[in-house]
């Protein structure tokens, strides 16, 4: 899939890290492991914050590709692929227009359900909703339609920030605080018990590949922060325990899922498997995590590909356009 | 399949092999949470950080030039494990000023004091003992406590610091239950994190049920130089010299970058702490203890923790001010000295579940949960003033107002069931 051996001709690399969200110290952890990826494969790299300097930055290095390694708002948002776009300057990664989509939960679910993909019912709910409406009357209708347990998660956001699983009605209200400090817009979704997987997308130009699936068995029982950044926490099996069938299930809702949401380069699609073998959508992932203990970067491992090769690869596949 | 998915892949392949007290490290969300804090948007009123701008950097350039020329190939040296000897002498003037009257025998020189408190808990802790502690107590000591599987047992502590009768109590109720209580654990002046000072009133009784119970007090003071219109009281290690161990540091009066502290201790425990630190680092560095001397001997060191004196001072004010204008119902500890305001938010608010909020609204704190090592303190927390200049601690404490009103607004939206 991947072209082996070193860079040929050194692409000048700017790496985008950090950034003012809750996920900076995982952006800036990604940042370094990319970075140092690339560079081990023979690019040119410089690491730049995404600051007042952006545009002088972007104008001094003339980087032949940027590689935006932002988790969080303003990196998955759209806003600033959409100033990239302006500089000309090729970048990996989805397009603002399709991270815009994925990165809100509630509307990639919306898409992605339309292309026949199962997803948690679900209701998504912005802040002023319970201010001017009694939310123990709102709740108490929300959860009437979708019985406990149930997700509690900001529609934007990643590294399970501010999600809580609710098992217990009392411990609703609690949870709705906890997302709501996050973002103020939040889904409660359905919970489906099950196998939970990890689907990362690759696209260099030929198509969308789905790389080997990820099962995620974190040992508290929840892939919380902690769980996913903690070695030792979570118990990772590539490929995950699953049939042929159900394998190749996953398979096609990863890359529909990758498709239907516009995503470009690479992506990864959570999802979890059901005692019936029913392969349910929960979120897409514009920029996945790409940390030492993160999922991608694990796939691609398991491929039988180097992280460098693969990284450079994207970076020429976003030059190519 | 191999056997390797078959038993998944824990991404450490050591996790059996880890001592048990190595449960104690873990990721925290709310650690990672203040990498925000180095966006200089960001309004910082977590870290307890010196403003070591107010340090003219000639006088370390100084130091460092006379140092090199005279005795160079000793400072990049090995020393000696208990520390080096001029230096030493210099701290028992320092000491002096809060009344501490001591030999160079029994001084250790520390990697900053913190290292000094890890030191004692590893020659005094075993696992399930305890540590009584003001209530609430540093972090960082809170942390090694844990790290050595010690529990803490906190005191009630109030603008007076910490109570005797509550002192009292607290060993008489942990002895019925038959708990091995190592030691007292105090930040005696504007303790980190309430900024309260224990008052000359409370000291000799806090010693006197000490001495009766047979309790070593650890007394930590970093920041007793640092007051604002008047001296502390004198140092419990002034009166006690058998039943207190007093750590003190450079990290405050000077700089925290030479990682220097010291620790004066009854010989017995001395011995042992000069044994350990030999055995862990071989002899603190060097280098950074010549130039604390060097700096010592040459520059007008006491005129320069007025300078810092005036500047946190100044700083205090502007965070008080901001305080009443801001946020005039909430109650703040109003310290006389060091770094930290403490706050209680109103009933119902968690600093903790609170922290994402102010990121959004760039302003830091640190919560009032770290600061207890009983999982309490959840409506508390510290405003450190000492960085950020009186413009930014404005603007960071009319953001925070933002931020507890936004929650408060929140915590009422979802107040049923």
């Amino acid at each position: 899939m991947i072209p082996k051996g070193k860079a040929a001709a050194k692409l000048r690399i700017q790496v985008l890290a950090g950034g003012i969200s809750h996920e900076r110290d995982i952006s800036l952890k990604s940042g370094r492991r990319v970075a140092d990826a690339l560079t081990e494969f023979g690019a040119t790299v410089v690491i730049r914050e995404p600051d007042a300097k952006l545009l002088v930055n972007i104008a001094k290095d003339k980087p032949d590709v940027i590689w935006p390694v932002l988790h969080g708002a303003s990196g998955e948002d759209g806003a600033l692929r959409d100033i990239l776009t302006l500089t000309g300057v090729p970048f990996v990664g989805a397009s603002p227009e399709a991270a815009r989509l994925a990165w809100d939960k509630s509307i990639a679910k919306i898409l992605v359900a339309r292309a026949g993909i199962q997803t948690p019912p679900s209701i998504t709910l912005p802040k002023e909703t319970f201010r001017e409406l009694d939310a123990e009357s709102v709740l108490k209708t929300v959860t009437q339609a979708i019985a406990l347990p149930v997700v509690v998660k900001p529609a934007r956001g990643g590294s399970a920030q501010g999600v809580s699983i609710v098992t217990k009605i009392e411990d609703l209200n609690r949870a709705m605080v906890d997302a709501y400090v996050y973002c103020d817009v939040v889904i409660i979704e359905k919970l489906i018990e099950g196998t939970e997987l990890a689907l990362s997308v690759i696209d260099l130009g030929a198509g969308p590949i789905a790389l080997p699936a990820v099962e995620v068995v974190p040992r508290t029982g929840h892939f919380s922060y902690e769980e996913r950044y903690t070695a030792g926490e979570t118990d990772y099996f590539i490929p995950a325990r699953l049939d042929a069938k159900t394998s190749e299930a996953a398979r096609k809702v990863a890359v529909t899922a990758h498709e239907v949401l516009g995503l470009r380069h690479l992506s990864r699609i959570d999802m979890i498997v059901d005692s019936s073998g029913v392969v349910w959508f929960l979120e897409a992932n514009v920029l996945p995590g790409l940390t030492e203990t993160s999922l991608l970067p694990m796939a691609i491992t398991a491929s039988g590909n180097s992280l460098g090769e693969v990284y450079y690869s994207l970076a020429e596949a976003a030059k190519r356009g | 399949m191999s056997n390797e998915q078959q038993q998944g892949n824990n991404l450490d392949s050591w996790l059996d092999a880890y001592a048990a007290r190595a449960e104690t490290l873990a990721v925290s969300e709310v650690r990672a949470l203040f990498s925000v804090v180095s966006r200089p948007e960001v309004v910082s009123l977590a870290g307890g950080m010196p403003y070591v701008a107010a340090l003219p950097q000639e006088l370390l350039a100084k130091a460092y030039h006379d140092l090199m020329a005279k005795k160079g190939n000793l400072a990049i040296q090995y020393g000696g494990g208990q520390g080096d000897l001029v230096l030493r002498d210099q701290i028992r003037e320092l000491m002096a000023l809060e009344g501490i009257q001591s030999s160079v025998e029994d001084l250790v020189i520390t990697t900053g004091s913190q290292h000094g408190l890890d030191l004692l808990s590893g020659l005094f802790l075993d696992k399930g003992d305890v540590v009584v502690a003001e209530g609430p107590s540093y972090v960082g000591a809170l942390g090694i406590f844990r790290h050595y599987e010690a529990e803490v047992e906190h005191v009630y502590t109030d603008h007076d610091g910490m109570s005797p009768e509550a002192l009292q109590e607290t060993i008489t109720k942990l002895k019925a239950e038959g708990r091995k209580i190592k030691f007292l654990y105090l930040v005696p002046n504007f303790a980190n994190p309430s900024g309260v000072t224990l008052s000359a009133e409370r000291r000799p009784k806090i010693l006197e049920i000490c001495k009766r119970e047979h309790i070593l007090i650890i007394e930590d003071n970093p920041y007793g130089l640092l007051y604002f219109d008047k001296p502390v009281p004198d140092a419990l290690r002034a009166v006690e010299e058998e039943g207190v161990v007093y750590l003190g540091s450079f990290s405050k009066i000077l700089a925290p970058g030479f990682r220097v502290g010291y620790v004066l201790a009854p010989p017995a425990i001395r011995d042992k702490m000069v044994l350990a630190q030999e055995s862990a680092l071989l002899c603190p560095s060097s280098f950074t203890q010549m130039m604390i001397s060097e700096y010592l001997a040459n520059a007008d060191w006491k005129g320069q923790i007025d300078t810092f004196r005036g500047v946190y001072h100044e700083r205090k004010d502007a965070a008080l001010a901001a305080m009443h204008e801001y946020l005039p119902d909430l109650h703040t500890t109003r310290p006389d000295g060091g770094f930290y305001l403490w706050i209680t938010l109103p009933e119902g608010v968690d600093s903790k579940a609170m922290l994402p909020l102010a990121v959004k609204e760039l302003v830091a704190y640190t919560p009032g949960t770290a600061f207890y090592g009983d999982g309490t303190g959840q409506n508390k927390l510290r405003i450190c003033y000492s960085y950020p200049t009186p413009d930014q601690i404005k603007l960071g404490i009319k953001r925070l107002a933002n931020v507890i009103n936004l929650q408060t607004e929140l915590l009422e939206t979802f107040k049923g069931r």
